[in-house]
């Protein structure tokens, strides 16, 4: 199946309806868009989010990564080099003990690793990194 | 041989991203493991072992510091309900006649033996149940399941050092195993030692040799987030010399496993490991 | 249902009223991306783990949207706020709408 970008925003409606019965619904955006449809375009700060990252993954399939930012309500991963740049957003309730999280991501080679979070009062921050994948050379 | 040494030439490289040679290994619960000793009197060319985990970057060094964010636990897991499963046309379970599986402890750190002048290793004595004790099919050398048995067995000898019998019935194994070691094969026409013995702490391409050590298996691999045995590795080195590897569980392997396993003699059993 | 799924969560079983605790999951997972072909070269249809939610007594502490860059047997380290003796509710959403659910009481005092 060959869908255009087109095609799959026209389907978005319909995805919505579908991702509730539990489908996968589609997450073909690029960077930007990604980044628009959580900031809705506003300007994005520096310095209050912590994003640690690998300087060099051994290898690009559990990639750990940790995002922290005091006073956000939620924090968005993406990998900007990967085919789907999503990652993961994370969520925080009332009980969060701390605005921050670690997971495991995969990385497609070496590219920019970038968080964005939304603050409390609706301001948004961002941070990236750089991450360098090696591909082992031997070894089996 | 010319493309051998072209792959080494790019390797020498810096290593300076990792700082893990001087760390040591020490469990979230406190056990610490031996990661470096003096080689064994019969590994002549030698002088120190280094386990495997060294020469791993800091953060797939840290995925095996608790076993909570070792991934191989998963596997783990699955091997204990596995452990509690009946199967085959006995009707019996490894638990209705090896109640509890800490009593395999320190088994791990002998594998392989011989046994009745046969050499076996882990996966032999799992099968040797399922099929003459359970009346159930074998599992496959490298399978899912037989990758959590040998790996939950192992686990109960972990931070044991390592301690295969080399000689007496062992002998001819362990020599054959040796020969095997040093042999040029492939187009490349290189040996294991060529690699892991001449040239660990070096870079090959982007990945960082290390002494080919076994003391981990079966061993996490990032590469393909699953569960490797030891046969698999070996297979995957000589695929990379482009030789034609020999069989899983074959008489080749199984001694190529006894002289690694011998040349580990004295670091700990870290069952399971994670490397990438 | 996936097969051989199973979650792993690691709680503490004690805390003090208030006190910040950290907690780590993980649960076995392909995690599927949807970008791999098979040996004929056909896409291997997407099949992800795509929410994972913690919650404690009702409330919620973290809400993750997942995608298919997320690893293998995905693992989630994060912190929570104990204000009660309760149980932790851990619920992990498949593509394929089966749902894992485990959960792990702590007791404050
Ligand atoms: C019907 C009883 C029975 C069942 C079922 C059984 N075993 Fe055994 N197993 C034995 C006996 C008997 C021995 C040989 C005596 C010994 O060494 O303990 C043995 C030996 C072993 C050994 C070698 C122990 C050593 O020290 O050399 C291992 C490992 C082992 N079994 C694993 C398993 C596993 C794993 C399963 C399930 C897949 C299993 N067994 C099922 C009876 C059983
Ligand atoms: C061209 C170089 C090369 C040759 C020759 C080679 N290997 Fe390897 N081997 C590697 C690399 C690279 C790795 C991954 C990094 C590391 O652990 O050394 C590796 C890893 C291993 C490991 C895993 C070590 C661990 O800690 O988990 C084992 C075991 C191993 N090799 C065995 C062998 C055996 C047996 C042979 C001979 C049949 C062999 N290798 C030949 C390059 C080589």
């Amino acid at each position: 199946m060959t869908l255009t970008r087109r095609k799959v925003l026209a389907l978005g409606a319909g995805g919505l309806a579908l991702a509730g019965l539990g489908l996968p619904a589609w997450a073909a955006e690029t960077t930007e868009e990604a980044i628009a449809s959580f900031t809705g375009g506003a300007e994005m700060g520096e310095g209050l989010l912590t994003l640690t990252t690998p300087e060099i993954a051994e290898n690009g399939n559990t990639v750990p990564v940790e995002v922290s930012a005091e006073g956000a309500a939620s924090i968005m991963l993406l990998a900007t080099g990967n085919p789907l740049p999503n990652v993961a957003t994370f969520n925080f309730g009332p009980l969060a003990g701390a605005r921050h999280g670690s997971t495991r991501i995969r990385l497609a080679g070496t590219q920019e690793v970038m968080a964005i979070a939304r603050m409390e009062d609706g301001t948004f921050q961002k941070a990236s990194a750089t991450v360098k994948v090696t591909i082992g050379g031997c070894g089996g | 041989m010319r493309v051998s040494i072209a792959i080494l030439a790019m390797a020498l490289g810096a290593t300076g991203a990792y700082s893990g040679e001087d760390a040591s290994l020490t469990l979230e619960d406190g056990q610490s493991l031996t990661i470096r000793t003096d080689a064994p009197p019969h590994t002549e060319n030698l002088s120190e072992i280094t386990s495997g985990w060294v020469y791993r970057s800091d953060e797939t060094q840290a995925l095996q510091l608790d076993d909570f964010d070792n991934p191989a636990f998963v596997f783990v897991d699955q091997g204990i309900d596995l452990y509690a499963a009946v199967d085959g046309s006995e009707g019996k379970a490894c638990a209705s006649c090896h109640e509890n599986v800490e009593d395999f402890a320190g088994l791990r750190a002998s594998m392989p033996k011989v046994v009745d002048g046969e050499l076996v290793t882990m996966e032999n004595l799992v099968n040797n149940c399922r099929t003459e004790r359970m009346g159930a099919e074998p599992w496959k050398w490298s399978g899912g399941q037989m990758t959590a048995m040998t790996a939950l067995i192992g686990l109960q000898s972990r931070g044991m050092p390592v301690n295969v019998a080399i000689d007496g019935d062992a002998a001819p194994f362990w020599e054959a195993g040796k020969e095997l070691y040093y042999t040029r094969v492939g187009q490349l026409d290189m040996a294991c030692s060529n690699c892991h013995e001449d040239n660990y702490g070096n870079m090959i391409r982007a990945d960082h040799l290390s002494q080919g050590q076994i003391n981990g298996f079966p061993t996490y691999r990032l590469k393909n987030a699953k569960l490797n045995s030891s046969h698999g590795r070996f297979k995957g080195c000589m695929s990379n010399i482009r030789a034609t590897p020999f069989a899983e569980g074959g008489d080749e392997f199984k001694a190529l496993e006894l002289y690694l396993a011998s040349r580990g003699n004295g670091l700990s059993v870290e069952t399971p490991s994670v490397r990438n | 249902m996936a097969k051989g799924v199973k979650p792993r969560v690691r709680v503490p079983k004690k805390a003090a009223a208030g006190e910040i605790i950290t907690i780590k999951t993980l649960i076995s997972h392909t995690m599927e991306s949807g970008q791999r072909k098979d040996a004929d070269g056909n896409i291997i249809p997407r099949s992800i783990i795509n929410r994972f939610t913690c919650d404690f007594n009702g409330q919620n502490v973290i809400d993750v949207t997942i995608e298919p860059a997320v690893s293998t047997n995905p693992f989630f380290e994060f912190e929570a706020k104990v204000p009660e003796s309760g149980e932790f509710k851990f619920t992990w959403y498949d593509d394929d709408g089966s749902v894992y659910e485990t959960s792990k009481p702590i007791t404050v005092g």
